[in-house]
């Protein structure tokens, strides 16, 4: 029973990180007034660039590190059509859902001898696991603990970026600009900077979304890996009310419902699995719609700012 | 103005990414005729349209570029291909290769099932040919190639009853339904052909994709005590691979050999050898032989179907002997697979 409950707890974990990371750039993109559908893509090109940096270096953190900067470049894109020039945030979002995927098959086939999918990475170059071996295989603690360090990261940085929105001069800043751009402007702060600041921080968390895939819950990249975790991370952004803490308890929900869905097909209860494969989704939309209630994000969220319009 | 010179430097950077990714991509050895091939005139052509896995996807696409680049160059055809990347695509590519007056077209998986028949109905006096699908009503110019994916299957599981430690082996299959039922019949009959009381853990994933679901599967299945995880599930796989890696357990691939993925984990693999099916039937059209309206099936006897060469290095010896022994039975029918539930449990 006790390993049961450490078992869905732990696939909880696991499935909610890459979905934490991607939801905790939704939220510094849209708290400063730019929507970021583009998540998807940012997250594909990280994922691909994790992989293939920690199979060249077998060094995880720089994977980790290149896979930010990759997403953190999609982003860049995303930031000078919709800031500078002020396009629709959701077409350039979409642009870069394309563009993302296809640099990532474009740059795996470079690296790989035309592969669409990287080589896997030893398991001891792979990203570590702070409490491996700590307890005994499959024990209760172990099933729960015994994760990625990605995993550790991600709460960590819930926190940091709680901290920087809503404690520290720059979050004030770019909450202010998310809510009334003109009214931050006029108080003399840069728009322009400021969104650019979190749109690619955005995407750079995104990107770390992804090297939680391919570097951490599997070893390698292709095409298929990010399959909708991006947009799933949009969803849980919007139910966690455009906020660090709610939005990492919507990905956390999303993850043990699907936790909770393969332990039961494990056991002997016979459900159909196309009926289980419903379930988290199911169970996702119950919970936020009775117990979230309304969900209001930024004001000017999904409006370019042009300086001195009317 | 600043402003103006990077939106049109960005304008035209798209154009020339939009021109780049619709240009097609011929293959180099089609552009230089080598000795041995025959005059252009009587040059057959013979092309190809991947499923979303595009051409290099280390599975059943791949494989099946591998064959039309031996006819090439063996029988001295001509190929092409066309790479999908979403499940609109197919109708498109197949019209493009259409007009490109091929002598055969190739659908790459069972998706394109519909598509391919419609487009057969609609030229009767093109040639087609599609992999892992059968007809009920096959058109003249059509032909349906499928894989007994059961007998791979039915030997993995007969290594993996044969070398558990536990009594217990895991199954995880990506959706049910007729191709995925071969898989997981033919490897419970073979687990139970082994006679030796192993069990059988079966879970589905509802996904080809979602890698992370096929991590937790085998988690799961590996902490209720299974020590020899088989998939068919695409993507799923690589978790599946992955569970058995940090658990320092078994796994057993499926279509390719995928033991470079993890080799210390990865025993066997079922495969499918797309690139002998497509090959063949390269060569059948070139004497003329194509098997127009039926569907051509490929197993063990065939040369279509079989365990990965990288077995034998976690795989005893002894056993792999055994295995050999239950090949021959299966190609001289002494053994019937069963591919679905229904002949499974009539199965012995």
């Amino acid at each position: 029973m006790l390993d049961n409950i450490g078992f869905i707890l732990g696939t909880t974990l696991m499935y909610a990180t890459p979905l934490i990371f991607a939801a905790l750039g939704g939220v510094i993109s849209e708290n400063s007034g730019v929507v970021n559908i583009g998540l998807e893509g940012m997250m594909t090109l990280g994922a691909l660039m994790g992989a293939t940096v920690g199979y060249f270096t077998g060094n995880p953190w720089l994977a980790l590190l290149c896979a930010g900067l990759a997403g953190g470049f999609l982003a860049l894109l995303h930031a000078i059509a919709s800031v500078t020039f002020g396009a629709d945030q959701i077409v350039s979002g979409i642009a870069i859902n394309f563009l993302g995927p296809g640099i990532a098959l474009f740059l795996s086939r470079l690296f790989f001898e035309g592969a669409t999918m990287t080589k896997s990475i030893n398991l001891e170059n792979k990203i570590p696991r702070p409490l491996g071996g700590v307890f005994p295989q499959n024990s209760f603690f172990d099933l729960v603990l015994n994760q990625y360090a990605t995993v550790y990261i991600s709460f960590l940085l819930v926190f940091v970026i709680w901290y920087m929105l809503y404690k520290t001069k720059i979050g004030l800043r770019i909450r202010a600009v998310g809510e009334h751009p003109k009214a931050a402007d006029t108080l003399g702060i840069n728009i322009y900077k400021i969104r650019y600041f979190s749109v690619i921080l955005s995407g750079i968390f995104a990107g770390f979304g992804g090297a939680a895939m391919s570097i951490a819950v599997v070893s390698n990249f292709r095409p298929t890996l990010i399959s909708g975790q991006g947009f799933i991370a949009l969803a849980a952004m919007i139910f966690g009310k455009w906020k660090p803490q709610g939005a990492m308890w919507a990905c956390l929900l999303f993850g043990a419902a699907q936790g909770f869905v393969i332990f039961l097909g494990g056991t002997a209860i016979a459900i159909s699995s196309q009926l289980l494969a419903m379930l988290p989704y199911i169970i996702t939309l119950v919970i936020l719609i009775s117990f979230v209630g309304k969900s209001v994000g930024p004001a000017a969220s999904g409006d370019p700012y042009e300086k001195g319009e009317r | 103005m600043f402003k103006k010179r990077i939106s049109l430097a960005l304008v035209l950077l798209l154009c020339v990414g939009l021109l780049a990714g619709c240009g097609q991509k011929a293959p180099e050895e089609a552009e230089q005729p080598s000795e041995n091939q025959v005059p252009a005139e009587e040059q057959l052509k013979i092309a190809m349209t991947t499923d979303v896995g595009g051409v290099n996807d280390q599975s059943f696409n791949q494989s099946a570029w591998e064959g039309l680049q031996r006819a090439e160059k063996e029988l001295g055809i001509v190929a092409n291909y066309k790479e999908s990347k979403q499940d609109a695509d197919y109708g498109p590519n197949m019209e493009t290769l259409l007009d490109d007056e091929n002598n055969l077209i190739w659908g790459i998986g069972f998706k394109m099932g519909d598509l391919v028949k419609e487009e057969a109905e609609k030229n009767p006096d093109q040639k087609y040919a599609i992999i892992d699908y059968a007809y009920d009503e096959t058109p003249e110019n059509l032909v349906g190639v499928v894989f007994k994916a059961e007998q791979p299957s039915f030997l993995v599981g007969y290594i993996a009853a044969k070398m558990t430690k536990t009594g217990k082996v895991g199954f995880v299959g990506g959706v049910t339904g007729n191709v995925i039922d071969g898989f997981e019949y033919g490897y419970k009959a073979g687990v139970k052909a082994a006679n030796n009381g192993t069990e059988v853990l079966t879970q589905y994933a509802d996904s080809f994709t979602d890698s992370a679901k096929g991590k937790a599967i085998a988690n799961q299945m590996y902490k209720d005590g299974a020590d020899i995880v088989f998939h068919a599930a695409g993507g799923v796989g690589d978790g599946v691979i992955e569970a058995a890696k940090e658990q320092n357990k078994f796994a057993i691939g499926v279509d390719r050999d995928q033991n470079a993925l993890a080799p210390e984990n990865v025993i066997t693999s079922a495969m499918k050898r797309v690139d002998n099916a497509v090959f063949n039937m390269a060569k059948d059209l070139k004497e003329g032989k194509f098997p127009g309206g039926t569907t051509v099936v490929y197993g063990l006897k065939e040369g279509g179907v079989d365990i990965a060469p990288t077995s034998d290095k976690h795989v005893p010896a002894d056993i792999l002997k055994e295995v050999e022994d239950l090949k021959q039975q299966i190609i001289n029918e002494k053994i019937v697979v069963p591919y679905n539930e229904e002949t499974f449990n009539e199965f012995k």
